[in-house]
């Protein structure tokens, strides 16, 4: 089915910023600027709404989107991905309606209900029930709708004692449960979501991504906004990375995710600032440089300070893109001994080899504990490296770093011990 | 089977891109948002006297206080003219429509700044929020001209054959309730200055209306021009109906609803065109 419900076509969208004020040296010049401030500030609020590609070069006017082209089929699950300020938000806000494109044209067929924020026009004065109905018909849904499914939404959010108590009594978690719970059985053709998974518990987080996933499956078209790679990963087939308004990569999500990931910003060594304590991190660096082999050699060179002679247990842990925990180095427990740190600049290098990892990027954390371990200090994702091919019997073919193969290479034998 | 295919009807298509000029109000979107603003009146009415010991009771009190104020300040020690009833009367039965026309004028100014959030974060038709006021105004306005009867019943005048032309009279006051309200929403929505404005704007239309004094007191030649102000036909006309002092203004009445219709035309397109920018500058 490649019936294509949204196509975006060379949109851009300009907003006007706020420029810093002009101070003026003398009392004279402030008054004078004073007096003819009421006709600068019309002009100014009347140019907030309009700014035209004309004026895009000027110092005050920012391109959220720029020239953005895609398309979506039908029954697409489409995840959008980037760093803050990429203009994931405003490609959603102007598929949506909320705000006008600058240039160039989006057609979308079929209803469109936007989720860009969980338990918009909630009243906190009327109860869970009239919110249920105040809610449901700004997102779109008619009252013969919201009678139909009224039972269902109350059950799926788990508030049904407190229905008819106003909503601002509610626990912060039950608004949005119920608010979430509305927005879930919206039945538009296209729905667009907007990081809203990032409230709630982790329970809610999960019961709202097998939602998402079933409303795809029905055969509706939803564009996923998150930063919940993980999320993006298992929901979606398809992914686009934005970066500062443009369109950066686009395919397969795995891929892109993992384009993301390598974007950001990659450290091979790190500095930080001294804390108050007998001992900490000074900074750290992988030896050799960030891209490295699968079954080399990883090498870590962290600096720690001590004040006075310190026992320490110092604890690593490597990451995948995602974030899921591959595995880390409990010095004390893995191989018996600890850190003796000396008064002043101390040099701790960290040696694994061969390093058991597919192809992909990784990142690495960093504990300080004392001898009885008391917490100290915790680095998180200080060090990021790229493993690059991955030939564990040397034959010139690559481990293909397919997600579902997982991080790690797991030697194994394998013969056939009897004929039938 | 896909979902869309399923159901009855050709699925919409719908374009965003830049709109330039002027364009009309898409009165069939408009009706398919009616139970989005049905639930809107019955916030704006529920919300307005929640958790308080009164409730509708302050639909009776604020009018009535000002009646009293009124007749003890303009009739007694001004002895303002009141065209032959008593002075109570004569200005309660101006203070119905009028305490209409100022609560849904002051809401529907801050109604999209209030909504600001609503309308950065959900699309549907913006002009329903400063409509929902003018409706949800109704309930108060219906409270208060119960009382009306009762002034009546106390001060023993007789209601004449005008009273059918009341709901006419209704209608060109939420037409002029509604046609202010959508040019003060959108102008407040940009630029902040009209909010304060409004608040002694609304002390001055009060003034400039017959509420205190009565029209006759409008030299005969300036009448007409007089009746541009839409109010002052409407509250003559309702004076006219309920307790007959003059006859029903109609001059005054037909320059009303002239000036409100093209009010509500004027400020639907204007809306209309200024409601593109209401998520990037509210």
């Amino acid at each position: 089915m490649t019936h294509r419900v949204i196509e975006v076509e060379h949109v851009s969208k300009l907003y006007r910023i706020g420029l810093a004020e002009q101070r003026h040296e003398t009392l004279a010049g402030a008054c004078a600027a004073f007096v003819r401030s009421p006709v600068r500030n019309f002009r100014q609020l009347r140019a907030l709404g309009n700014v035209s590609t004309a004026e895009a070069d000027a110092e005050d006017v920012v391109w959220a989107l720029r020239d953005v082209t895609c398309s979506v089929s039908e029954g697409e699950l489409l995840g959008i991905i980037g760093a803050n300020g990429a203009g994931k938000s405003t490609l959603l806000k102007v598929l949506a309606g909320i705000t006008e494109p600058t240039a160039g044209r989006a057609v979308l067929r079929g209803r469109v209900a936007s989720l860009l924020e969980v338990g918009t026009g909630f009243h906190p004065d009327l109860t869970g029930r009239e919110n249920i109905y105040l809610n449901g018909t700004i997102l779109g849904m008619k009252k013969v709708e919201i009678d139909r499914r009224f039972d269902e939404i109350v059950a799926f959010s788990g508030v049904e004692r407190f229905i008819d108590t106003p909503v601002k009594r509610y626990s912060s978690g039950m608004t949005v449960r119920l608010a979430f719970a509305v927005a879930a059985h919206l039945e538009p053709e296209i729905l667009l979501v907007d990081e809203v998974l990032a409230v709630g518990d982790l329970q809610f987080q999960e019961k709202c991504i097998g939602k998402m996933g079933e409303v795809a499956r029905g055969g509706r078209t939803v564009l996923f906004v998150s930063h919940n790679l993980a999320a993006v990963g298992s929901l979606c087939k398809r992914a686009l990375l934005l970066e500062n308004g443009s369109i950066a990569a686009e395919g397969p999500a795995r891929g892109v995710i993992s384009e993301y990931s390598s974007r950001s910003i990659s450290e091979s060594a790190f500095a930080e600032e001294p804390i108050d304590a007998p001992a900490y991190f000074s900074g750290g660096r992988i030896v050799g440089g960030d891209t490295l082999e699968s079954g080399g050699e990883l090498l870590v060179e962290l600096g720690v300070l001590a004040r006075e002679p310190f026992t320490a247990s110092i604890m690593w842990r490597i990451e995948d893109a995602l974030g899921v925990p591959v595995g880390c180095g409990v010095p004390h427990l893995q191989l018996g001994k600890f850190q003796e740190l000396r008064v002043g600049e101390n040099t701790v290098r960290i040696r694994i080899a061969p390093l058991p990892l597919l192809e992909g990027t990784y990142r690495l954390s960093f504990d300080l504990n004392d001898r009885g371990m008391m917490h100290i200090q915790r680095l998180e994702d200080r060090l990021r490296f790229t493993v690059a091919g991955c030939d564990p019997a040397g034959i010139g073919a690559t481990l293909p770093s397919k997600w579902g193969a997982g991080s790690v290479v797991i030697p194994f034998d394998i013969e056939v011990v009897a004929a039938s | 089977m896909t979902a869309w295919a399923a159901r009855r009807g050709e699925p919409p298509t719908i374009v965003r891109e830049p709109v330039r000029g002027w364009r009309a109000v898409d009165l069939r979107e408009l009706l398919s948002y009616r139970d989005l603003f049905y639930f809107l009146v019955t916030r704006d009415i529920k919300v307005l006297y929640k958790q308080t010991v009164l409730g509708f009771g302050w639909a009776i009190l604020r009018p009535v206080f000002s009646m009293i104020v009124f007749s003890v300040v303009f009739g007694r020690l001004a002895k303002v003219s009141s065209d032959g009833i008593p002075y109570p009367l004569f200005s309660y039965v101006a203070l119905v429509p009028w305490t209409y026309f100022q609560t849904s004028m002051t809401q529907s100014t801050g109604s999209l700044i209030q909504g600001a959030r609503l309308v950065s974060k959900v699309y549907f038709p913006r002009v329903l929020l400063p409509l929902a006021p003018v409706i949800a105004g109704l309930a108060d306005f219906v409270i208060a001209l119960s009382i009306v009867a009762v002034l009546m019943a106390w001060y023993r005048v007789a209601p004449t054959v005008g009273v059918v032309f009341l709901p006419p009279l209704v209608v060109i006051m939420v037409l002029t309730a509604a046609a202010v309200g959508l040019w003060l929403s959108i102008l407040a929505a940009q630029y902040r200055d009209v909010r304060y404005a409004v608040q002694f704007l609304v002390q001055l239309l009060m003034y400039a209306a017959p509420v205190v004094w009565p029209a006759s007191l409008i030299p005969a030649k300036f009448r007409l021009l007089y009746g541009l102000y839409p109010m002052a036909g409407v509250i003559e006309g309702f004076r006219s109906a309920l307790v007959g002092t003059n006859p029903m203004p109609w001059d005054l009445i037909a320059a009303g609803t002239l000036s409100a219709l093209v009010l509500f035309i004027t400020g639907l397109f204007y809306f209309r065109r200024a409601e593109r920018v209401l998520a990037d500058v509210a």
